[in-house]
């Protein structure tokens, strides 16, 4: 067998050309979605300092208008600034995607080490996980909206609940097998005490899978926000989210589908670097990949 | 066998209990009335009343929770509070569109992300297992109506090759059901697929670097072999998993297709219940889709058993 | 000792290697993974290839099977000439041709090289559809037929059975028919027999002997095991860093070994003489165990489990300064009494007393004290330190727990680095930059710094070359004479237990079968199993160490 030149090669820059230290290696990719991801968040923490219009401000004489130097996306059906609702409604879609990775992390991780260390109180845990589970996330969602009124934090708490159950299943798979590890049966010998082990030699290990279970978390929580919203579930309609802007789109989407289009594709842009950040740190942390070096 | 089949299928009856208590104190346990929530902040104190007794808020707590139990495990969901109909019979009349759609589109998901995540793991590290990933990030990271949108502005008002919304049920003629049908199946599919390749790949990924395979490569067996016979079977578990786990999502976004593409099902039905502020039916089609939700991961629990011979405890 | 001792000068060549090269194709400055190995096997011969781990020879096997992991590594020079073919200028159909017609191999995992997912009947089988076009019932009866040759009990019945419900031994003999059924002129077996028990391993080997005999097949035979070699070689080349440093019939190698490597090789191996008696020792029992006893339950509503008896009515006691070896092969029930003495599991019943204190019963909590006084070094030196943690943090891991100042026990744990042999600045250096001996200097080191009375050894050598291994034998039998303490020496290896132990237990089937001094089992074992194993152990008439027969005493 001789070394073929791989077809791949022509992507390689893409994927897998820039090495960095301790041998790891990531694309152009990844790099290209930090970038926008960063435009992204900046563009929304900095909105109110650059954006030309209110994003609230309508105005009955310029419904719908298309393109032009001043309103450069044109307006939406209420005679507000496509552009400055965008870049603005990013800011409560972030809020609450990192609200809701930050919030379910954490409790999914208290639940999961409990839950992975103990195993009286693993049986229960488990099984109210298993039921949360079965509870389709974006209906349980519009249950909590519904009952508590379109309140951002309504919205993100509808959102979190779901996620916690998988977080606490990942936390909870991590412990089991780290426990079984020799190092964690010598920390028993040596006599340390449980909580020691479980915070200082357990812990440890569900960090990485989490910070990439957090990403997907994040994105996936911009998305459910936005869905909410279209279904008419989410935020209350006076605050721009993307969600928002497309659910108002949706009416006039034969008209002019910019209206859909615009927000979506921030949307759209924002998730996919999150979720391919989130597959690059996968990839680098992922313990299996990493060569044993003797 | 036996014994892990029954500890299977006993294994639901705390999980579906938990389901129906969690239901159950959503609504009683949020702050302030329920009644008042519900009705909206118009409503006259006879609306509030209507509601309360409509959903037995009355009661002790306690109380409530027997009736409540009692009327479900009769079948009974509730009544809706605008069309005063009971809510399983609002669920059974919508109910076919959204099956027909959702079994064809899980059938269409499996057989196009399976050998997708196949050969990418077959190819790993070429273009072809590069484009699949692409695929499957792009997959989910549009959200569904964003899609739906799309191929609607494609297909159907672009192109004119498809009617832009609708349906019509398979008994009024396959070619009218299918052409209605496609693009929402489509739509859906698209985050499904996007799931199911992924997991495919990663679950191939590594099988395919077991001895065993190795072994079977040793022996002279073709490379399509290798990975149809030896490897997939061996991958399977996982695959079923995500697929059974992935029917959540599919439900979330039944909800959205519907309403994209017009289509009289139990999605259309809840979106006008969120709307509407008709709790009965939200709550009825939670306690639907958990149901199912439970029976479709029971059905791949006991699938394991036909994959893999060593599931016997 | 009798070795083999035929000719081959007449019989065709089977194999020819002709300088092999291996390359990491993405690494142009690494050093080649093969450098110009030169290998030749004939028709009926055995050729063993002995090396350390790292030293190439599974590279080797795999590069003749065109199985080396694509991207990974790639055959950049050299041929591989089968009946004078190159198969390195083969394509992947005339290749997979060449597969289990020509050149089979078997492998070092029983366990995991079969499909868990297909009955091995099937698994066989394939081999048939693969290369051949025979009927149903024909194909069936040569399934049965080579099932029968390899001497499977009740074919019928492993026919249908899946891997799972099949034994190490019985596994490796379906490898083997796999291997066989179509005869082919050469079989790989790359350390076939490394992951079964020694008695597994004695059957194993003579069947491999067997069927080469009736067929003619040449065998290149893969190992680390000197003994192995001594049993079944024609010719035996050694290798080393993807060189082959040594080749000649295996016993002019054995006798006269030329290169230094090749000599520290065999002194390495450790024999199978008892060590000398040392004086009986002062003083009460460090540890002492009675009656212990471990069962597994059957629990669970719908599982009828027979509770199985991991250990029942274990005995023994340790003096302080000696050394107490538990020999078994797996399920013999060894680690089950290590992990109840360590309390890392909980006995059903019986004592164990650790001076005067009796722990057995004592709840986790009240344990940690006494934990102290026993440790524990595992086998795997790649997972029983923490990756995350320096090699400091672990070892003041135990002392912070009892107490110590923080200082003081850095200081400590630098003083121990150096008892144990490494440089006291690799305190500051995480796992991953050690070898696996290096860490298993850590791990003892970490016991020791308890300053217990008992050290439990759990086959804490076993994953190691043997190289290595005398190494940290003997920083063990150091450590004994200086700090006094007393070892429990969990192994499967008689070789090893010969060289540390004072007294050895023997054990099988979760019992106590003997139970005497080391000279007294190895030389005038009482047991049938305990002569088993001992007739079982590959190469014992030889001492590999002086180069000749072994002198009975």
């Amino acid at each position: 067998m001789t070394a073929t030149p791989q077809p791949a090669a022509r992507l390689q820059w893409l994927f897998g050309a820039i090495a960095l230290p301790r041998g790891w290696r990531i694309g152009a990719g990844p790099i290209i979605a930090a970038i926008v991801l960063f435009v992204i968040v900046l563009a929304a923490l900095a909105a109110p300092l650059f954006v030309p219009h209110d994003p609230m401000a309508m105005d009955a004489l310029q419904r719908l208008k298309g393109p032009s130097e001043t309103y450069l996306l044109g307006t939406d059906a209420y005679g507000r600034d496509v552009l400055s609702r965008v870049v603005t409604g990013g800011r409560v879609s972030l809020f609450i995607g990192i609200g809701a990775a930050v919030v379910s992390v954490m409790i999914g991780l208290m639940i999961g080490l409990v839950s992975g260390f103990f195993r009286l109180a693993d049986a229960i845990i488990m099984r109210i996980m298993d039921s949360l589970m079965a509870i389709p996330s974006i209906l349980l969602a519009i249950a909590l909206v519904a009952l508590n009124g379109p309140s951002i934090w309504s919205v993100m708490g509808a959102i979190t609940i779901p996620e916690i159950p998988r977080v606490v299943r990942l936390v909870r798979s991590v412990v089991l097998s780290a426990r079984e590890e020799p190092y964690v049966e010598a920390a028993l010998a040596l006599g340390s005490s449980m909580p020691k082990i479980l915070w200082q030699h357990l812990m440890p290990n569900t960090l990485a899978p989490l910070i990439v279970q957090g990403t997907y978390i994040c994105a996936s929580a911009i998305l459910t926000e936005a869905i909410l919203s279209f279904l008419g579930a989410g935020v209350s309609t006076e605050i721009p989210t993307w969600g928002n802007i497309m659910a108002e789109g949706r009416v006039y989407f034969q008209l002019k589908p910019s209206l859909i289009f615009w927000p979506g594709l921030m949307l759209s842009l924002c998730i996919l670097s999150i979720n391919l950040l989130g597959d690059t740190a996968r990839d680098l942390l992922d313990p299996r990949l990493k060569k044993r070096e003797g | 066998m036996l014994g892990y089949i029954i500890r299977r299928i006993l294994a639901v009856i705390p999980v579906m209990v938990i389901v129906a208590v969690f239901v159950f104190l959503l609504l009683r346990l949020t702050p302030g009335d329920p009644a008042a929530i519900i009705a909206g902040d118009m409503a006259t104190p006879a609306q509030l009343e209507r509601i309360r007794t409509s959903l037995g808020l009355s009661d002790p707590l306690h109380v409530q929770f027997v009736t409540w139990v009692g009327l479900l495990l009769k079948g009974e969901l509730g009544t809706s509070l605008i069309s005063n109909t009971p809510v399983t019979q609002m669920i059974g009349q919508r109910i076919w569109p959204t099956f027909n759609i959702a079994v064809m589109t899980i059938i269409l998901s499996v057989v196009i992300a399976v050998p997708m995540g196949v050969i990418a793991a077959w190819r790993h590290r070429t273009w072809v297992d590069y484009a699949v990933m692409a695929f499957s990030v792009l997959g989910f990271s549009i959200p569904v109506f964003v899609i739906g949108y799309l191929f609607i502005q494609v297909f159907s008002i672009e192109l004119r090759w498809l009617p832009v919304q609708g349906y019509a049920a398979p008994t009024d003629g396959f070619g009218k059901f299918l052409a209605r049908a496609i693009l929402p199946c489509l739509t859906l599919a698209t985050i499904y697929v996007a799931l199911i390749a992924r997991m495919t790949r990663a679950s191939m990924l590594e099988v395919l670097g077991e001895d065993y395979i190795r072994t079977a490569r040793a022996k002279g067996v073709k490379e399509t072999v290798v990975l149809f016979r030896h490897a997939l079977r061996n991958a399977a578990v996982p695959i079923m998993t995500i697929i059974g786990t992935g029917f959540a999502l599919l439900i979330g976004g039944v909800v959205v297709t519907e309403s994209v593409f017009n289509i009289p099902g139990v999605g259309r039905l809840t979106v006008d219940a969120i709307l509407a502020r008709d709790y009965p039916v939200i709550q009825g089609m939670i306690l639907l889709t958990s149901g199912l939700y439970v029976f479709i991961n029971l059905v791949i629990d006991l699938s394991y058993t036909f994959f893999d011979p060593r599931i016997r405890y | 000792m009798q070795f083999k001792t035929r000719t081959f000068d007449a019989a065709p060549t089977v194999l020819d290697i002709k300088n092999l090269t291996v390359e990491l194709p993405g690494n142009k400055t690494a050093a080649p993974v093969l450098d110009a190995v030169s290998l030749r096997i004939r028709q009926g011969e055995t050729v063993c290839l002995v090396g350390e781990s790292g030293s190439g020879k599974s590279v080797t096997s795999l590069s003749v099977m065109g199985l080396l992991p694509k991207g990974a590594l790639a055959a950049t020079g050299g041929r591989i000439e089968l009946e004078g073919k190159n198969l390195l200028e083969l394509g992947p159909q005339a290749m997979r041709d060449m597969r289990a017609q020509k050149i089979s191999m078997i492998f070092q995992e029983p366990m995991t090289a079969l499909n868990p997912v297909m009955r091995v009947g099937d698994q066989i089988e394939e081999v048939l559809d693969t290369h051949t076009r025979l009927a149903a019932r024909e194909k069936r009866a040569r399934v049965l037929d080579i099932m029968n040759q390899v001497h499977l009990p009740d074919v019928e019945r492993i026919h249908r059975s899946y891997p799972h419900q099949l034994s190490g031994g019985q596994r490796q003999r379906i490898m083997i028919a796999m291997a066989l059924i179509l005869e082919p002129l050469l079989l790989i077996a790359d350390e076939p027999t490394t992951a079964l028990d020694v008695t597994t391993q004695k059957q194993i080997l003579s069947l491999i002997a067997e069927l080469q005999e009736k067929h003619g097949t040449a065998v290149l035979f893969i190992t680390h095991d000197m003994g192995v070699v001594a049993e079944i070689a024609d010719t035996v080349h050694v290798m080393k860093l993807g060189q082959i440093v040594e080749q000649a019939p295996v016993e002019e190698l054995l006798r006269r070994p030329r290169q230094d490597y090749t000599k520290q090789l065999l002194q390495s191996v450790p024999s199978l003489t008892p060590r000398a008696p040392r004086p009986q020792p002062q003083g009460e029992a460090v540890l002492s165990v009675n009656g212990l006893q471990k069962i597994y339950g059957a629990h669970g509503v719908f599982v009828r489990r027979e509770p199985t008896r991991a250990a029942s009515d274990v005995n023994f006691s340790i003096p302080r300064g000696r050394t107490l070896g538990i020999v078994g092969e797996s399920g013999s029930g060894k680690s089950t009494v290590a992990r109840c003495i360590m309390r890392l599991i909980d006995p059903t019943e019986g004592e164990i007393r650790v001076g005067d204190r009796e722990i057995a019963t004592l709840s986790r909590r009240a344990l940690r004290p006494y934990r102290k006084h026993i440790q524990i070094v595992f086998q795997d030196p790649f997972r029983s330190l923490n990756p995350r943690w320096t090699i400091g943090q672990s070892l003041i891991e135990g002392p912070l727990n009892i107490g110590t100042d923080k200082k003081a026990a850095l200081k400590r744990a630098a003083e121990l680095l150096t008892l144990v042999g490494l440089p006291d600045d690799a305190v500051n250096r995480y796992p991953h930059q050690f070898s696996g001996g290096q860490r298993q200097r850590v791990a003892i080191a970490r016991a020791i710094a308890m300053e217990p009375d008992v050290l439990v050894a759990d086959e804490a050598v076993s994953a190691l070359d043997v190289s290595v291994q005398a190494q940290v034998l003997q920083l063990l039998d150091e450590l004994q004479q200086k700090l006094g303490i007393a070892i429990l020496f969990i192994t499967h290896d008689l070789r090893v237990a010969a060289q540390i132990c004072d007294e050895v237990v023997v054990m099988q089937h979760g019992h106590i079968v003997e139970h005497d001094t080391a000279a007294n089992v190895l030389a005038n074992p009482q047991h049938t199993y305990t002569r088993a194993l001992i007739e079982a152990a590959p190469g014992r008439a030889w001492d590999f160490a002086n180069f000749r027969e072994l002198q009975t005493a």
